[in-house]
């Protein structure tokens, strides 16, 4: 098991990777990215239990969804320092001809990628498959997603937490990323969400809250919980309370940054705030 | 020969937004919808300008299409805002059933459409909406070429009675047509005289055309260009005449062969005038990252593909 200073290290190293991917093309969504690093770097690291390789099928191990494909850089960058693809893929990111499409699909067979997403709202209900192809299969591994908060006001979401809790999908964990923001605005000026954790709970689902989404003890702490939750009879989900654009100081706390690149100055300003150290693609 | 010049690089979308911005002070009857998309569909103005007009749905593009229905009841013209892919293919069942069904005065309004939104990839790139859209009874389906187009078709709409789908998308292309245009729905525009081929483009292609008639002329070929802005109704007249002299044609669009512009034209001229027809466009194929203008390269929907579908049409006659 990782340190948390190990883990700290490697979202240090994936921060300064979707700085520099988004910089190069100049288009991408950095704040999204930033916010779930932790998170991602948690998962993919401690949290699930994954097979070397990658097979479509992904039978015995544990199953990811992006359900916000916007979110594609910090996706690409912890897939690709966890083993999928060469780190120096990274470098092709939003090109033409390239696997690191702008959001993630399965046209291209990027390794680690099972789903395409990218037009929001269809994860939840995909994820939901595989978690009964999963029981099918006598497979008692786990699924997780992730979506955005914003990406919930999506109606199609709701529909697949009715039947999650209806059909008793209890091997599945959807986490959502509570930072307050999307593209117009924070979610309560567009369209306020109201009580995610009354809402989840009224439609059948258990619910555990990780008050500091960007601590990656607390994600550790919080995705065990979760995990024991599971088998249960009831979809678990888990609410992320992270900062959008989270290590980079001018990009904290606001929607602004959500799909716009830095320019040169301001990369350098958050590589400088963000030290190398597993070493750049 | 009739030239066009550039009057510099703009984009479609924000005619969108400057026709709405003027529909806000003309027409008390407009109101716009957007779902999280304010910025990219140039809807700030509007909404800054008459906030009690305005409705921001959230990302929830059903029921955007729903609230504009019913909108409509009230007497109310609803233009909805978000990009092409989540206009269309994302609630085509609400559109078919509470809009054209329903036959309800909503005009969908759609930016970022085809390959050139760029970087976001195919999840984003529809290539299938003038299909999806013309294939719904009474739709008018409307792919302006420029700014100054855009913005005089929005305009126009307003005044149209019945469902609308108004199709344009995001770089900056140049600008070509007048800025004090009148808009016509359905009727076609002569652009440039020519005996040889007929030229029929939509939207961010008709500049292409334009750019290719230069090197077709440079070698002795004639390319008469017809700006079809509205592809339905479609001006079935225009392209018959135009035929009727030149012989042969090639249709041009940011969009699936299948279902698109050509498909149409190919259905009025079997039926009225059977003629040789090539098409520019995609090749039942998704998109992919890139910027604009390698995509249009790799995809072949530029002046250069254009140039060498009419060498080959020609030889086809
Ligand atoms: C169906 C659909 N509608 C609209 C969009 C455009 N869009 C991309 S991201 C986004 C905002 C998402 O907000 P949230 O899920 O909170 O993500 P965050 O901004 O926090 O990363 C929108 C509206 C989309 N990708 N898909
Ligand atoms: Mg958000």
């Amino acid at each position: 098991m990782a340190t948390t200073q190990q883990l700290e290290d490697i979202t240090t190293q994936v921060r300064r990777d979707i700085l520099r991917m988004v910089h190069k093309v100049n288009s991408g969504h950095p704040g999204g990215s930033l916010g779930c690093a932790e998170f991602f770097v948690t998962l993919y690291n401690e949290i699930m239990d994954r097979k070397d390789g990658f097979d479509m099928d992904g039978i015995g191990e544990d199953l990811f969804f992006l359900s916000n494909g916007h979110i594609s850089p910090v996706y690409y960058s912890v897939l690709a320092r966890t083993g999928y693809f060469p780190v120096n893929e990274l470098n092709t990111f939003r090109l033409i001809n390239s696997r690191l499409q702008g959001h993630p699909t399965t046209h291209e067979d990027l390794p680690g990628v099972r789903i395409a997403s990218g037009s929001l709202g269809q994860g939840m209900s995909v994820a939901l498959g595989a978690a009964q192809a999963k029981k099918l299969n006598g497979d008692n591994h786990l699924v997780y997603s992730l979506h955005g908060d914003g990406e919930l006001q999506e109606g199609q979401n709701w529909e697949a937490i009715m039947y999650a809790a209806g059909n008793k999908v209890d091997n599945i964990i959807s986490t959502i990323d509570l930072n307050g923001q999307q593209i117009d605005g924070s979610t309560d000026t567009v369209l306020p969400l109201g009580s995610l954790r009354d809402k989840f709970e009224a439609f059948g689902w258990t619910v555990v809250d990780i008050e500091e989404g960007n601590n990656v003890d607390a994600i550790l702490k919080g995705m065990a919980e979760a995990k024991s939750l599971t088998g249960k009879g009831k979809p678990v989900c888990v609410l992320l309370k992270t900062v959008m654009g989270n290590g980079v100081d001018f990009m904290m706390h606001t929607h602004a940054w959500h799909g716009k690149a830095p320019n040169d100055e301001q990369l350098a300003e958050g590589l400088s705030q963000n030290p190398e150290t597993l070493g750049d693609y | 020969m009739k030239t066009y010049e550039n009057q510099g690089n703009k984009d479609t979308r924000s005619g969108f937004g400057a026709g709405l911005t003027e529909l806000g002070q003309t027409n008390e009857n407009v109101v716009a919808l957007c779902a999280d998309l304010i910025g990219s569909l140039k809807m700030d103005d509007f909404k800054k300008n008459h906030p009690e007009r305005f409705y921001q749905v959230g990302i929830a593009e059903a029921n955007m299409i729903g609230l504009a229905a019913g909108l409509t009841i009230g007497g109310k013209i609803p233009f909805t805002g978000t990009f092409a892919n989540f206009s269309t293919g994302r609630v085509y069942d609400q559109i078919r059933q509470s809009v054209a069904y329903s036959d309800k005065n909503v005009k969908i309004c759609a930016s970022h459409a085809g390959l050139t939104l760029g970087e976001d990839g195919a999840t984003h790139q529809i290539l299938e909406d003038i299909g999806l859209m013309k294939m719904l009874p009474g739709m008018t389906v409307i792919n302006p070429c420029d700014y100054n187009q855009t913005k005089a078709a929005t305009i126009a709409i307003a005044e149209h009675h019945g469902p609308v789908y108004l199709r344009f998308g995001r770089p900056k292309v140049a600008n070509f047509t007048p800025f004090d245009q009148k808009f016509e729905i359905g009727k076609a525009l002569h652009l440039v005289d020519g005996t040889d081929v007929t030229i029929v483009a939509t939207g961010h292609l008709v500049w292409e055309a334009l750019e290719a008639v230069k090197t077709l002329n440079e070698k002795g070929i004639s390319a008469e260009v017809i700006n079809i802005h509205t592809i339905k109704p479609l001006d079935a007249k225009a392209i018959i005449d135009s035929v009727s002299k030149t012989k042969c044609i090639v249709t041009a669009e940011e969009h699936n062969h299948l279902g698109g512009l050509g498909e149409s034209v190919a259905r009025v001229l079997s039926q009225h005038k059977p003629t040789p027809q090539e098409f520019i466009a995609t090749n039942d194929t998704f998109g992919e990252s890139g910027t604009p203008a390698q995509l249009m390269e790799k995809y072949g929907l530029n002046a250069n593909a254009i140039v060498k579908a009419c060498e080959k049409v020609i030889k086809r006659k």
